[in-house]
């Protein structure tokens, strides 16, 4: 059950009263962390459509990570700028008519197309709870609302195989155990075709890729809606895809 | 509104003859001055002056009423499994023994209150059902000795079986729902009717019911009290009251055991296979803010019932109390 989750930067004002450090924070011992990681990944392997019990394991051992990549931001001066002024990415703060009427081959337009081809919004990123640091906190949350946005650099679909390859960027990129593991499990769930085609070509792309581009996380996304998507992917130092795979056939097991 | 006024008139006149409790006093009397058109108005306004607890916040008491609502809106689906889950099945123990103590018997009008996802009222059929079986077998053990005419003519009409029924009433539609469901997936077709209603103000007469149950829900109400009374209200002379709730652990050890499990594992159980850490970890304040045994039988008393007795299990993490309505 994922009741309405509310991703909204305001404190919901009926949990206000609770002692959290960000809206939305519930305070655990290192016990029911331990307990919450078990059990969220015992239900993410399970239904790997729980998004929320991949966004908790996430944030449950993700603390080691977040701290690293709060570091990169920090050196990285618009990463800097994204942990001052904490932008977010939701459709209410995104102007879709000036995306739209953008060129093809813009990274705004080609986002666009890819929220419309995939049937997905950046609204349904579940909300960070269990991170003990303000800013950590931000930065979890700023991973997942980055993710649709790397779909868009990576060309990749939400079909299970895009998914994963992203996953594999992630892993080599962050260094999130989270990822690690969905980068690991992920390929169990894939037929041998589309296996083949992650080990002999898009996963060692992934993982190259991941390596050696520059933090994604450091990018200020919003304002570079009119940069052309091939001009942003060799700022990144990320090559396009080697295989183009298409959106069509929507979450394939 | 008619309704209101007779319950607010009813109240003031039995509470003239009995003592008032400090309990019983949170009621706003000056509503006494307030009868006519303005007096829902008047109440609604104390209602948002008043604060009560949800959980271990503090918060007004319309206020709580829509937030515990919104708490089993959200669980519903998962509310069944969670129980098993989170009482390791124990709970379905609890609820056995509180149809035994029960006994009802067949005929016997169940008010099934807070009965959400059904687990009483099935329970209460099934007993029925099976106390029916045995006194069908018996009229028909007793006549094995006469004529195979004598035997047909005794046979026991099947056309017009004492009549048991169970009336499920909640507050919240998505418990009834899912109640609903259960019903119909486990084949019942009659003999339960699903009712929404408020236990501080129930749509029903006087004096209709032969027992009235209430398990695990009457934490949750804002005004216990009023509960009470309208659980009198509803009752036939004779009929009985009992409600099982989670209780004070008198045992140190087993205390501090159960609060360590209440506090660490339930919510975490609720994030896990319900998505709701917030709900659970309200459910485990809830269960702190509740009187106690005694206090709780106290409360029972002041609403009219008599012979109130209560019975722990599992060390007082629940109680059962029952009293009568004589």
């Amino acid at each position: 059950v994922r009741a309405h989750r509310l991703h909204t930067g305001s404190a919901e004002p009926t949990y206000s009263c609770y002692d959290g450090l960000y809206p939305g924070h519930i305070q655990t011992t290192s016990f029911q962390k331990v307990l919450l990681t078990v059990g969220s990944g015992v239900a993410a392997l399970q239904d790997p459509y729980r998004h929320d019990m991949v966004a908790v394991l996430g944030e449950t051992t993700g603390h080691l990570a977040l701290l690293n990549l709060r570091d990169r931001m920090r050196n990285d001066p618009e990463g800097y700028t994204i942990l001052t002024e904490r932008p977010r990415i939701r459709l209410s703060t995104l102007d879709l008519e000036l995306m739209a009427s953008l060129p093809d081959g813009s990274f705004g337009r080609e986002y666009l197309r890819f929220l419309e081809d995939n049937k997905v919004t950046p609204d349904s990123r579940a909300e960070v709870k269990f991170v003990d640091n303000e800013e950590l906190a931000y930065i979890m949350l700023r991973y997942r609302e980055v993710h649709d946005l790397l779909h868009t650099l990576l060309g990749m679909p939400t079909n299970m195989l895009g998914e994963v390859a992203v996953k594999w960027f992630e892993a080599a990129q962050t260094g999130l155990p989270m990822c690690a593991l969905g980068a690991v499990l992920g390929p169990l769930r894939l037929n041998s075709s589309r296996l083949e085609s992650l080990f002999t070509s898009l996963g060692p792309w992934a993982l190259q890729n991941g390596r050696r581009a520059r933090c994604v996380l450091c990018i200020f996304y919003e304002r570079r809606w009119e940069q052309s998507l091939e001009d942003l992917r060799q700022e990144l130092n990320i090559e396009p895809p080697p295989v183009i795979l298409r959106a069509s056939n929507k979450r394939n097991t | 509104m008619a309704a209101s006024l007779r319950l607010l008139v009813r109240r003031l006149a039995r509470l003239s003859h009995r003592s008032i409790t400090s309990a019983a006093a949170n009621v706003s009397w000056r509503s006494g001055c307030c009868l006519g058109p303005s007096s829902s108005r008047c109440l609604s306004d104390a209602a948002e002056d008043r604060s009560t607890h949800f959980g271990f916040e503090t918060v007004s008491e319309a206020e709580k009423a829509k937030r515990v609502y919104k708490v089993f809106e959200n669980v519903a689906q998962k509310y069944d499994i969670m129980n098993d889950a989170m009482s390791l099945g124990v709970h379905r123990l609890w609820k056995d023994i509180l149809l035994h103590a029960m006994h009802p018997q067949p005929g016997a009008r169940l008010l099934d209150v807070a009965g959400g996802t059904g687990d009483i009222s099935f329970r209460f059929l099934d007993y029925v059902n099976y106390q029916q079986e045995r006194q069908k077998r018996r009229a028909t053990g007793s006549s094995q000795s006469l004529s195979w005419q004598d035997i047909s003519d005794k046979y026991p009409e099947e056309d017009r079986p004492q009549e048991s029924r169970a009336v499920v009433c909640d507050i919240n539609k998505e418990m009834l729902k899912v109640g609903k469901q259960r019903a119909d997936s486990m084949g019942i077709i009659s003999g339960v009717s699903w009712v929404v209603g408020d236990a501080e103000e129930l749509p029903f007469d006087d004096d209709q019911f032969d027992i009235y149950t209430i398990a695990f829900g009457i934490r949750n109400v804002t005004h216990i009290n009023q509960a009470l009374l309208e659980a009198f209200r509803v009752l036939k002379p004779g009929g009985r009251f009992m409600c099982l709730e989670f209780s004070k652990v008198t045992n140190p050890v087993l205390a501090s055991l159960y609060d360590a499990y209440s506090f660490q594992v339930i919510p975490v159980l609720g994030e896990v296979i319900a998505g709701d850490w917030k709900s659970y970890q309200y459910l485990v304040e809830s269960i702190r803010k509740f009187p106690d045994q005694e206090e709780f039988k106290g409360m029972i008393e002041d609403a009219g019932f008599c012979c109130v007795q209560y019975f722990n299990f599992t060390g007082g993490v629940v109680a059962l109390h029952s009293g009568f309505k004589l």
